[in-house]
């Protein structure tokens, strides 16, 4: 029942992990039987109706309910900690965040169970996916559940842009925050200007399939490529929305492991903002293959081509910040390097298809699958369990075993190679992806069961992954207030954090405030300045009431003490269940909708409107009840 | 004598000094540009491409072969597009009266000192106006369904339906929005320590009538 009320946004950051990694087995899954059908061919494992659901799952699941929620796991846990907050902007929104996103990715994935999952790949391409293309539920399952989805991430982007914005302890500007901070604001921004576009090209394509309109019609003279266009304005920011947070986890894992400051910090987060900036202007590089023309294809090949730069510079300064610290390769460093590597291969072959006449060669292909599995495996899910080996022991006060994680390490290393590299040789030889089955003789079958094999080593890789997990839970080591020797502040209150976080918060003079009292000598030559304190002043001075509220500040140091909030007078947020009531009458009034089509009013307006009023109803009581109980 | 929890309770601690709820509207307010960017844009490249009529500014033919006539009536729009604006003016005078609720009207003060004290009066008029402009646009839709344009009729019912409902459900969402806060000024009056709400409130009714402003432009004033 605690579960179901908190408005704790560490509980949240548990209940998003653990979710997003029940999704992220279940996408895993999807994967192991398609490279199962694909291992030889001509197979009959599943049929091609069945292959054509398994592909949109596995893409619309990993994409959308396992590695964005995974960073939202990471971004609920950390930005307060890191930013010295007692919790988000909005604490009751992040509920609410949660539980749509679990409705709604219970909607879109539970009819994979009976064989009516989507079906029309996970960029859901109309006109194939109108009503005429593809009549049956399982597209209404699609536009319904991103657009659910959808409500989510813009919710929780509110939510985490308003923290970053406005919930820094004092002395902590923008250019003091730690690199995960900085790449989650960048992804806010983007998750906030890119989700609208997606949101309307999925009204589009709701309307024309519930209600008959011309959207996506040719026959009415609608444009082929409006959806593509709409579609990847959203999409391309969409893969930043995956990576940028990874690439902040990293850059918390490096410095740590290497005990050196991150290298170029300036130029971390400004690269980190023109690869978001940059994004929203290489959509048409997904679709050099449709045909827009010269002009606008060389433009998108230039400003994809330009984007590679940004990335370089990370890359580098990776690099850089490891050159010549005394390196510890914990199992969170292991995967934090393959990082590096693993997503310089993936950037590379990017690099081969922003030029239009090459990628004429490789659009659709296995070359694209293997692609984009390195920057999104090689990268997102390699940064993804960087950052959960390196933030267990502050999760949950124990380490996660290192034995068991080296074996998991090297297993997905060596799985996902092999499942991954010889896709770019398939792909060139002229597999197109998507094919439920091939015939033999086209050079393809060797390259087909190697990566099979591979994907075989990814699921026992999986396997120990989630056994050490839930075991450490219990048996791990216990680990100290700052596991690591790591620099910032989340690494300075007890671990697992008391629920009020910080009980003074701390006043911050440098970008690495705990290595200031811990290492000095690391961080010599970063800027430090006594500001932190004239900023605590001027704030409280014109926004606290006297005394009292001074002494919530405090100059940095280190917290061991466990008090309840309570006895520290801190007010804390009251446990509430409307967010979950708001949440299921949202997804109630949206499966409503999927009998409309069907010529079953009665359960449709009965859902439609019970859903709505359950929604408005329990959205007031929320909103005209205080956030914290009168103390 | 406050204590510690109270003080801590109504001065939290921010770092802009900002309250969290006004930063939040304007990042929502940056996600709705997008949102009607993405349906004026549809509109606009699928302008001139319905191949069947009715047609905004010019004549047609219908699916049957009967001529139609330029549908959009400029001046009716233009009395409604007035109306919304106004409303932001009304909207203006609301916060205005909210945040000064705490300073006396002295007693010999004309009626119109006293109308502008009055957030009720004004807040209705908010109401009233933003209620007027969504019944000039459901006589709007209703006498295009009768000249024969459904949002299943060509390209330009699509689009046009699409892009002033959803202008519309903004506006009856302000409108709930307003008329919420209206019968929380007649249970316990708004006083400036509720100005942030009305504030937040204003920012997302403005932002609905520029919005409009965009869309009138667009879409009525400009011929084809």
């Amino acid at each position: 029942m605690a579960w179901l009320t908190t408005t704790d946004h560490k509980k949240i950051g548990t209940l998003y992990l653990h979710t997003s990694l029940f999704f992220f087995v279940l996408g895993g899954l999807e994967a192991v039987l398609m490279r199962w059908q694909l291992m030889q061919p001509n197979m009959t494992v599943v049929s091609a109706e069945q292959f054509n659901q398994l592909f949109t799952m596995h893409g619309t699941t990993m994409v959308f309910l396992a590695i964005m929620p995974l960073s939202a796991a990471f971004f609920n846990y950390l930005i307060p900690l890191q930013l010295g907050a007692r919790d988000v902007a909005f604490p009751r929104l992040n509920a609410f965040s949660y539980w749509v996103y679990l409705f709604g990715g219970l909607f879109i994935t539970l009819p994979i169970f009976v064989w009516l999952a989507p079906d029309g790949g996970w960029f859901a391409y109309a006109p194939l996916s109108g009503r005429t293309s593809s009549p049956g539920i399982n597209m209404d399952f699609w536009v319904l559940g991103i657009q659910i989805l959808g409500v989510s991430s813009l919710a929780a982007a509110f939510n985490f842009a308003t923290t970053i914005i406005n919930m820094r302890a004092p002395g902590m500007n923008l250019m003091r925050m730690p690199m995960f901070t900085w790449m989650s604001f960048v992804t806010q921004f983007l998750i906030i200007l890119a989700f609208p576009v997606i949101t309307i090209a999925l009204v589009f394509l709701q309307f024309d399939r519930f209600f008959g309109t011309n959207f996506y019609q040719i026959s009415a003279g609608a444009d082929p490529l409006l959806w593509q266009h709409l579609f990847w304005i959203f999409g391309h920011p969409e893969v930043y929305i995956l990576i940028l947070p990874a690439f902040g986890l990293v850059s918390e894992v490096l410095p740590t492991n290497s005990k050196k400051p991150l290298f170029g910090y300036p130029v971390m987060a400004y690269s980190g903002i023109l690869i978001g900036f940059l994004g929203f202007g290489v959509w048409a590089h997904h679709m050099f293959a449709a045909g827009m023309g010269r002009v606008a294809d060389t433009v998108f090949g230039l400003t994809t081509m330009l984007i590679a730069i940004p990335t370089g510079v990370k890359i580098f300064n990776w690099i850089f910040t490891m050159w010549g610290g005394s390196l510890r390769f914990t199992t969170a460093m292991k995967f934090a390097i393959a990082l590096i590597a693993m997503f310089t291969i993936g950037g590379i072959s990017g690099i081969t298809h922003s030029s239009p006449p090459s990628d004429l060669q490789q659009t659709d292909t296995y070359y694209i699958v293997a692609h984009f599995h390195y920057v999104l495996f090689g990268g997102a899910i390699m940064g993804i369990f960087a950052g959960i080996y390196h933030y267990f022991p502050k999760m949950y006060g124990r380490y996660m075993s290192e034995g068991m994680g080296s074996w998991h390490f090297w297993l997905t290393f060596i799985g996902l190679n092999l499942t991954f590299f010889p896709m770019h040789f398939s792909g060139m030889l002229g597999m197109p992806r998507r094919i439920y089955t091939y015939d033999a003789g086209q050079g393809w079958e060797l390259f087909n069961m190697i990566s099979t094999i591979g994907a075989f080593l990814l699921a026992p890789a999986t396997l120990i992954f989630i056994f050490n997990f839930f075991r450490s839970k219990k048996g791990g080591a216990p680990a100290p207030a700052n596991a690591w020797d790591a620099p910032t502040l989340e690494w300075s209150i007890p671990s697992p954090p008391p629920e009020y976080n910080f009980a003074q918060i701390p006043v911050v003079h440098s970008r690495y405030p705990l290595w200031d009292l811990t290492h000095p000598e690391r961080t010599q030559d970063i800027p430090h300045t006594e500001e932190g304190w004239k900023t605590a002043e001027r704030h409280t001075g014109e926004h606290h009431a006297g005394q009292a509220a001074m002494g919530d500040i405090a100059d940095m140091h280190i917290e061991t003490e466990r008090r309840t909030a309570r006895e520290l007078g801190i007010p804390m947020p009251s446990p509430t269940i409307k967010p979950m009531w708001t949440a299921l009458g949202m997804v109630i009034m949206f499966c409503g909708l999927l009998f409309l089509p069907r010529g079953m009013k009665v359960p449709a307006f009965t859902l439609m409107f019970g859903g709505a009023g359950l929604m408005i109803a329990s959205l007031y009581a929320w909103l005209t009840t205080p956030l914290e109980e009168a103390h | 004598m406050t204590t510690h929890a109270e003080a801590a309770h109504g001065h939290h601690y921010t770092t802009t000094g900002l309250d969290h709820r006004k930063i939040a509207i304007w990042a929502f307010i940056g996600s709705e540009c997008m949102l009607f960017a993405s349906l004026i844009s549809t509109y606009l490249v699928y302008k001139g491409r319905s191949l069947v009529g009715p047609l905004p500014h010019t004549a047609g033919t219908n699916a049957a072969g009967q001529p139609t006539v330029p549908i959009l009536d400029i001046p009716v729009t233009s009395a409604s597009t007035f109306v919304l604006l106004m409303s932001s003016l009304a909207m203006v005078l609301a916060l205005a009266a909210v945040q000064n609720k705490d300073k006396p009207v002295p007693a010999d003060a004309g009626a119109w000192t006293k109308a502008l004290a009055s957030s009720k009066l004004w807040l209705w008029m908010t109401c009233i106006l933003g209620a007027t402009f969504l019944g000039f646009q459901a006589y709007e839709f209703t006498s295009f369904v009768h000249e024969g344009l459904t949002i299943k009729t060509n390209l330009f019912g699509s689009t046009f339906f699409t892009l002033t409902g959803f202008h519309g459900a903004h506006v009856t969402a302000g409108v709930i929005w307003l008329g919420t806060l209206l019968a929380i000024d007649y249970k316990r009056g708004l006083g400036p320590k509720d100005a942030i709400n009305v504030d937040i409130a204003a920012l997302y009714w403005h932002f609905v009538d520029v919005i409009w402003i965009a869309i009138f432009t667009l879409i009525y004033l400009i011929p084809d």
